[in-house]
């Protein structure tokens, strides 16, 4: 984008960042993600007027498909899964650009046939040679798929123009690994061209703990030891694996989740204020954070995983994960993972924080909460005071995005009765602008090559080396712990909090 | 749930949503400001909704505050407020009262508001129709952060532009200029693809249509160099050409839905711009609060500097007493402008600046 262009002004609000020419490359275009989240995105950010005149879109998969069956499975995923309503001129800007390619991924012609379709597009819909790759892609096809854009020239970047790669997590299973697929991208890809899609960095109440924490006064001076008591940050899902038995066996929920969403929100949670709000400022903030982050010594006792067994859950009765398809009997994959790790630096010493993930809990939630200490006197006495909790900030980051600050009040009455109450922020409720799907988000900061919600490489790899130690030490010890579907997970987890005086929220 | 009050005051009206909050279940409320419509009986439904409309994005309370015009002398002495409380599922997301004022209080609509807005939260104040020419300086508009008129309404829109460029203060803004943000992005994404200075402009649409003035002085404030303001039979602005050291941009909108961006040495592309309704305006405006410089920058280069070919909107007006403007025919032909120019008035246009809003 040129930066010389009289039309834009910073003090103009009103105009939307547009991302200059370009176009995406969806590579298993087929499949859940593609239809569900990235076509309908692609939609909305048309349909928003986010996208240039022109932008193209490439469909790269095995199935035999012209370019209208393309575009009609594209239309079809739009109509059901568009946030914003549908309108016709938009849909014909964009079936201009749409095309398809059909191959596998160790095709050269197919790869040769995507490079002309490119070519094409260039002078067509005068997208100019900028183009993304989105790897949504099992895996073990990543390294392929990415050899053949080297091999064909496709993520050659001439005369000013970019080729970016999105890849999806799993950003490997352990810190080799990670390391591995990471030189594999990086030997095509430069690193400030690989965006690694985190969706819940995408999230609004995600971008608002920053919000909250930086641009306000009143959280700031408390956020430390002196008065947070410990931080609990959940993850839960009501949810089983479903037909995901091969991908899941073997990786596990703390794999699955806690390596990289609960990590990064623990490291927006704890870090200090970044010296300002662009990419190389927030990473130098994460970075520090998740290198300071240290893993309690008694792995036995601070850690838990669990499997979820048969139960009820939300009224429906469901197996247990050792009965699901396709999971062996003696699996110990853990669909649940509670760990406790604290943070080595002045603000934070001394305060645990507990993060959990798991299949099949009482119901689907994200929240991260902030527990403060109980006053150090209290002029009430014993009984006025016996319903009163502890004080706690929750961001609630799906679903029900909003805020919740948990204090006491008095009751009304007579006597001096002081129970706790919340007061709430619903983004529902001041913003009703239905808050962007993640994706449109950071699709749109992809073509823009704006990186700040994109964990980088050395958060990837500092993140396998927090849970590497975790995984290891399961593997060579004992074997996960079961709770019934539908519940808030094991009694262990409900232990390991006991210990310390502590009960896991309900969240 | 709605709440009928007849000769009323503004402290009984505060009783009534209380009240009605509590009966509907929902005692805290998250509204995120005040939206005050100032208008006539004819205009009150249209803005009303649009405004219910637009609350989905922006939880607010509503005042409509409806003047009614008084026939007898007798009526014009007594004054009385009205006011129909509406909360919860009557409401959108938030609260509205509608408030009809008779005789003199119609002078002091200001004293019904005032204790009505919402403690702390912005107030925003829109003229769907007759809107003051010094917005700021209106009791009402003095109440409010953000003031907003919509000159396209008004019957002598270019007239209006020089006079509020004048009076301008920060918070002022006008739907004509919102309905022109799709346009003026499009156009800064075009010379985001080429290098080349642009050297001419020509901005043309339909006849006394504001936003066309609008787009051709934020364009001549932006790019220093000449705008043409040309006409067209419309619908709304219906092309921008821009001539560059590389070569002309095009951007044409012949049907008022799906442009063509044509840039010399690239390919022709079909670029989505639909003309929008008042309620995606309005909450657009109501999206950001602070003062809209480039407005500002854009309403004082001057509507006069504007090079005009064929038969312009003279500032003065005089140019359109000429047209031959019966007021029945103008209210049947929906793109007729001439309404407001009738010589002798007996009404102010009658479904016309409704209709209008519709429109960009």
């Amino acid at each position: 984008m040129s930066s010389s262009n009289p039309l834009r002004d910073p003090a103009d609000r009103r105009l939307p960042r547009i991302a200059g020419p370009s176009g995406l490359v969806i590579f298993g275009v087929t499949g859940d993600l593609s239809r569900k989240k990235l076509m309908p995105a692609v939609y909305d950010l048309a349909n928003r007027g986010l996208l240039p005149p022109g932008f193209s879109l490439v469909g790269f998969a095995r199935r035999e498909w012209a370019h209208e069956d393309f575009a009609q499975e594209v239309h079809d995923a739009v109509k059901e899964h568009a946030r914003t309503p549908f309108r016709e001129e938009v849909w014909q800007q964009l079936i201009q650009g749409m095309r398809f390619v059909q191959g596998t991924f160790d095709d050269d012609d197919a790869f040769e046939r995507l490079r002309s379709t490119i070519e094409e597009l260039d002078k067509a819909q005068g997208t100019g040679g900028n183009f993304a790759f989105y790897l949504s892609v099992p895996p073990k096809s990543f390294p392929v798929v990415i050899q053949q854009l080297k091999k064909h020239g496709l993520a050659d970047q001439t005369g000013g123009s970019w080729r970016r790669a999105v890849i999806e997590k799993p950003f490997g299973h352990n810190l080799k690994s990670a390391e591995e697929l990471n030189k594999v991208v990086h030997e095509v890809f430069a690193p400030d061209q690989v965006f690694r899609i985190d969706h819940y960095l995408g999230k609004e109440t995600v971008q608002n703990i920053l919000a909250l924490r930086f641009a306000n006064t009143m959280f700031e001076p408390i956020w430390n030891r002196s008065f947070v008591d410990h931080v609990q940050i959940t993850m839960a899902e009501d949810i089983g694996i479903g037909g995901r038995a091969g991908y899941y066996d073997g990786i596990g929920a703390a794999r699955d989740v806690i390596q990289n969403h609960l990590l990064q929100l623990l490291a927006l949670t704890a870090m200090e204020e970044p010296a300002s709000f662009d990419a190389d400022a927030l990473a130098a903030e994460k970075t520090k954070v998740l290198g300071a982050v240290r893993l309690p010594q008694d792995l036995g006792r601070d850690t838990v995983r669990a499997q979820y067994a048969a139960g009820w859950q939300g009224g429906v009765k469901v197996r247990g994960y050792l009965e699901e398809d396709g999971i062996d009997a003696s699996s110990k994959t853990d669909t649940y993972a509670a760990v406790k790790l604290e943070i080595d630096n002045r603000r934070w010493a001394g305060v645990p924080f507990y993060l959990r993930t798991g299949k099949r809990l009482g119901r689907r939630v994200t929240e991260i909460a902030v527990v403060f200490q109980r006053a150090p006197h209290s002029p009430f006495d014993s009984t006025a005071t016996e319903e009163l909790g502890s004080n706690a900030i929750v961001i609630r980051v799906q679903p029900d995005e909003g805020v919740t600050v948990r204090f006491g009040s008095k009751v009304p009455g007579t006597s001096m009765e002081i129970r706790d109450v919340s007061m709430d922020f619903a983004y529902g409720e001041s913003f009703t602008e239905s808050s962007p799907e993640a994706y449109e988000r950071l699709i749109l900061d992809v073509l823009l090559g704006d990186s700040n919600l994109f964990p980088r490489t050395e958060e990837v790899e500092l993140s396998w080396k927090i849970l590497d130690p975790i995984e290891e030490y399961w593997d060579s010890n004992g074997k996960p712990a079961q709770y019934p579907a539908g519940t808030w997970g094991p009694v262990e987890a409900d232990e390991m909090l006991e210990r310390h005086g502590r009960s896991w929220r309900r969240p | 749930m709605k709440i009928d009050l007849t000769d009323t005051t503004a402290s009984k009206i505060n009783k009534a949503l209380v009240q009605g909050r509590r009966a509907i279940g929902t005692p805290a409320v998250g509204m995120v400001l005040t939206l005050v419509i100032v208008t006539d009986e004819e205009n009150a439904y249209d803005a009303l909704k649009a405004a219910s409309d637009a609350s989905r994005e922006h939880p607010s309370r509503t005042l409509v505050v409806i003047k009614r015009v008084s026939r007898s002398p007798r009526d014009r002495t007594q004054s009385r407020l009205d006011a129909e409380v509406r909360v919860g599922a009557d409401a959108g997301t938030g609260e509205t009262v509608v408030l009809r004022l008779y005789g003199e209080v119609v002078d002091h609509a200001q004293s019904v508001v005032l204790p009505l807005l919402l403690p702390d939260a912005p107030v925003v104040v829109w003229w769907p129709v007759n809107a003051p020419l010094d917005p700021a300086k209106d009791p009402l508009g003095a109440l409010a952060q953000r003031r907003v008129t919509d000159t396209y309404a008004s019957e002598q829109p270019v007239r209006d532009l020089a006079t509020r460029s004048g009076t301008y203060t920060p918070g002022d803004t006008d739907l004509s200029w919102t309905r022109i943000t799709p346009w003026r992005s499009m156009l800064a994404a075009a010379l985001d693809q080429v290098a080349c200075e642009v050297s001419a402009v020509e901005v043309e649409g339909e006849e006394f249509n504001p936003s066309c003035e609008l787009l051709a002085m934020w364009l001549a404030d932006r790019l220093d160099v000449p705008v043409k303001r040309s006409l067209s039979s419309g619908p709304g602005l219906t092309a921008v050409r821009m001539d560059t050291t590389c070569g002309p941009i095009h951007l044409d909108r012949a049907d008022g839905t799906l442009a063509t961006l044509s840039i010399e040495g690239q390919p022709d592309r079909a670029v989505a711009l639909k003309r929008r309704d008042t309620a995606e305006l309005i909450a657009e405006e109501l999206r950001r609060l602070d003062p809209d410089d480039t407005y500002a920058s854009a309403l004082r280069y001057g509507v006069d500097r504007l090079k005009a070919s064929g038969p312009v909107p003279k500032s003065d007006g005089r140019a359109r007493l000429a047209l031959p403007a019966p007021v029945e025919a103008a209210a049947k032909a929906p793109a007729a402008q001439a309404t407001a120019q009738a010589p002798v008035r007996q009404e102010p246009p009658a479904p016309e600046p409704a209709r209008k809003a519709e429109v960009k």
